[in-house]
């Protein structure tokens, strides 16, 4: 079943690292590369979902990209989650209202 | 960081039976793959009638992340067996993983990590099982005014803003994010895949240039050695 293939695929890469210890010496390059990981998935992530189009928008000023702007600014200031979870959607709430 | 968790899992739910996947897959997908935005993104791709393959070289891409927690973790967790091992890393989610890596940094090398590690990650589990449930029965029924899914960007934003410290990390965000706008137009989610790939060696490339972020992990794994080993 295709579930169980995602979960495999999933378990592995979790528990690469765990299970080979040090075993397995990784190319330095590749062991480089992985810290750019989060960075570079994350935001492949998250870009399409702010930039969709999909929320209110007047003019050049569009909700969903406002309110990202926030929760960023909040995440980078306290670096909590709830607090960023909050500002985003309260914000994208009250720039749909006003705007929508 | 449950309240993080909920909406996510909500959503994965409703997303689930929008395609007509039943509650039960839609649980034991939350229940056995643990990884939200893969799901998502496999639910979509599902709903597509996408290929087998090109959803599991998704999720293998979308979670490519978890095997840099691994690394960045493997120090600290030295002294626990197989399975213990087997068993932190099946729970091991983003908000697991920031939590621990914190926490193991800032205590001393008494601290007993599988058992902080389990706890966390058994409650992230439970929350995002039975919210995908409550999602999955819910279904239709959460009015899309809502707007939800929008939560799950922001938890990303609230795990990716703090990653994003030297120069090289920033490049690799801003390809990663850019190139996947750039790319709206491929099919099959294959933009994500591509930009992934480009932040990646944007950063590891910036990297090598500017020589900071380059021991990033390195570090982790090398303070992890002194404090984690036996």
């Amino acid at each position: 079943m295709l579930i169980i293939a995602m979960a495999l695929v999933t378990l592995a890469e979790r528990a690469s690292f765990l299970l080979l210890k040090d075993r397995l010496r990784m190319p330095p390059l590749l062991e480089r590369a992985l810290a750019y990981v989060p960075a570079a998935v994350l935001s492949a992530l998250v870009a399409p979902v702010v930039f969709s189009g999909d929320g209110a928008s007047l003019g050049p000023v569009d909700a969903r990209v406002m309110a990202a702007a926030l929760a960023a600014l909040v995440a980078w200031l306290t670096r909590s989650v709830i607090g960023t979870l909050a500002v985003g959607m309260g914000a994208l709430w009250a720039l749909s209202w006003l705007l929508g | 960081m449950v309240l993080g968790v909920a909406p996510f899992g909500l959503i994965v739910g409703v997303s689930a039976v929008s395609i007509d996947m039943s509650v039960g897959a839609a649980v034991l997908m939350s229940a056995l793959v643990v990884a939200g935005a893969s799901q998502i993104a496999a639910i979509s791709l599902l709903g597509a009638a996408a290929a087998p393959w090109t959803i599991l070289l998704t999720v293998a891409v979308i979670n490519l992340r978890h095997v840099m927690y691994s690394a960045s973790l493997v120090a600290w967790l030295k002294r626990y067996g197989l399975f213990e091992r087997l068993l932190m890393a099946f729970v091991m989610v983003d908000q697991t993983y920031a939590m621990s890596v914190l926490r193991f940094g800032e205590e001393d090398d008494d601290f007993p990590r599988r058992d902080y590690l389990l706890g966390v990650g058994f409650t992230m589990w439970t929350t995002w099982v039975s919210t995908t449930a409550l999602g999955a029965v819910v279904g239709a029924r959460v009015p899309e005014s809502w707007q939800l899914d929008f939560t799950i960007p922001l938890v990303f934003l609230a795990l990716l803003v703090p990653q994003v410290r030297t120069r090289p990390t920033l490049a690799a965000a801003v390809t990663g994010g850019g190139l996947v706008l750039a790319l709206a137009g491929l099919p099959y989610n294959l933009g994500l895949i591509v930009a992934s790939v480009a932040g990646i060696a944007a950063g590891t490339v910036a990297g090598t240039v500017v020589g900071t972020a380059a021991g990033k992990i390195a570090d982790t794994r090398a303070e992890g050695s002194r404090r984690g080993s036996k």
